[in-house]
């Protein structure tokens, strides 16, 4: 499988371009929290006031290991997005771009990509060393206190991914 | 009589922690290899090579192979000529949860108020008697991605081994893509409700490719591996062939009302290690 390479922040009309199960190699910025960072963001945007703005970006699935022996980040592969499932058609609506994560979504999810030209990419679930090797920069960004699920924005390069849901709604995944 | 220290079952624990984190369990390696190698869908091959890639580049960084390192499950085999000293033994194995994950992702927490120990303790610890002169301890870092795709079921007897079977095929395919397929499927038969479940797990450390001791589960066995790798789930969830790499039965008898049936789900990144204490020093199986 030959990888398209991307830059992040996406261009919605490259991200129009991806086809289901196309192999990517991303590059560039994106947010990365996962269970506790969305009840907590989602209290926030409920009272009225948002932590912090994730319009345009891509949101990763993903609690790290702490780093070592010169890593910018340690291990760092996706987690489980159905967990995140109630709050992803919301944000879609308000200018997310796409996800990352792994496995299934609901069909709220998936009407939700295909209605704002996003795209949701698998990762691939338990390559946690190999994804460490793709960070070049990491930066705090909200909760500190939830240590391995705070909300990061991270630097990668050539980050491997498959286009598990395209912005026409095809879903790799079997029903 | 043979006297161990917990300490010495402990310093087992840390040791396994530290080394299996970072190095997935070498028969399951040897059949993710032998998965990609024979994988014709592109995107379900594209993922398994990834896993290998991820595996080797683990072992020569000795960075965690998956960040979730998992919380600790440990059984502890006592020969019944074997007398164990020193700290209570959940507390020394808790010790060596804590050194073992010094460098690791702290994922345990209190289920009420959601607080992290800070620490990946407590392990969780089982023990049983058996007979001999040695302690054997049997270490698992465990995942909840699979661990939450886990099942048990207490079918009547006239549901029957045919449901138990199909229960168990549906529940790798609800499983899906969600515990990062091709998993591992350990299976309980009988007992009761707790049992059942302790039998799945401990069903886990079995190698790859061993063959059942009990002729009639190992025939079961083949038959599910047959029909769950026919469902189409594939690497990721990805499509293709492989969805399972093993599936590793235990049973036990159970009451005459009931039929026990626990399903424990583990990902590809086996993170499993045994080692015996005996007389003659410490042997890893």
């Amino acid at each position: 499988m030959s990888e398209k390479r991307l830059t992040m922040p996406f261009d919605k009309s490259e991200l129009a371009t991806l086809k289901v199960g196309d192999g990517v190699l991303l590059s560039g910025t994106m947010l990365v929290f996962r269970d506790a960072g969305h009840k907590r963001l989602f209290e926030s945007i409920q009272s009225g006031k948002p932590d912090f703005d994730y319009a345009g970006e891509t949101v990763y699935f993903m609690g790290p290991c702490p780093a070592v022996k010169g890593q910018v980040m340690g291990s760092c592969g996706p987690t489980t997005s159905g967990r995140m499932d109630k709050y992803t058609p919301y944000m879609f609506d308000h200018g997310l771009a796409a996800q990352i994560g792994k496995g299934k979504r609901s069909p709220e999810c998936i009407e939700a990509i295909k209605r704002n030209g996003g795209v949701y990419f698998a990762a691939i679930g338990g390559a946690g060393a190999l994804y460490s090797g793709t960070v070049t920069a990491v930066e705090e960004i909200c909760y500190p206190d939830l240590g391995t699920e705070a909300v990061r924005r991270i630097t990668v390069r050539d980050f491997p991914a498959i286009v598990a849901i395209d912005s026409e709604g095809n879903c790799i995944y079997a029903d | 009589m043979f006297t161990v220290d917990t300490s010495t079952v402990a310093e087992e624990v840390r040791r396994a922690i530290v080394e299996i984190s970072r190095n997935i369990e070498p028969t399951c390696l040897a059949a993710l290899e032998r998965a990609r190698d024979e994988e014709k869908v592109p995107a379900a091959r594209f993922a398994l090579t990834k896993m290998c890639e991820n595996a080797r580049f683990a072992a020569q960084t000795g960075y965690p192979v998956c960040q979730d390192t998992g919380m600790c499950v440990v059984f502890v085999e006592i020969g019944k000529d074997v007398l164990l000293t020193g700290a209570l033994l959940q507390d020394a194995i808790d010790g060596a949860v804590r050194e073992g994950y010094a460098d690791l992702r702290k994922s345990v927490l209190d289920p009420v108020t959601r607080v992290n120990t800070g620490t990946n303790a407590p392990a969780v610890v089982h023990t049983d008697f058996v007979p001999g002169d040695e302690v054997k301890v049997s270490v698992m870092l465990k995942g909840f991605g699979s661990e939450n795709m886990s099942a048990l079921y207490m079918l009547n007897p006239a549901q029957g081994l045919d449901t138990a079977k199909d229960l168990i095929v549906e529940t790798v395919a609800r499983a899906a893509s969600n515990p990062c397929p091709p998993v591992i499927v350990g299976v309980g038969l009988g007992g009761t409700f707790e049992l059942c479940a302790k039998m799945s797990k401990q069903a886990l450390f079995r190698k790859i490719g061993s063959a059942n001791p009990d002729p009639q589960l190992d025939a079961i066995e083949r038959e599910l591996m047959e029909r769950i790798n026919s469902l189409g789930v594939g690497a990721q969830g990805f499509g293709g062939k492989t969805t399972a790499l093993g599936i590793f039965i235990r049973k036990y008898p159970t009451h005459i009302s009931s039929l026990p049936v626990a399903v424990n789900i583990l990902c590809h990144c086996s993170r499993a290690k045994v080692a015996v204490i005996g007389k003659e020093g410490v042997r890893y199986e």
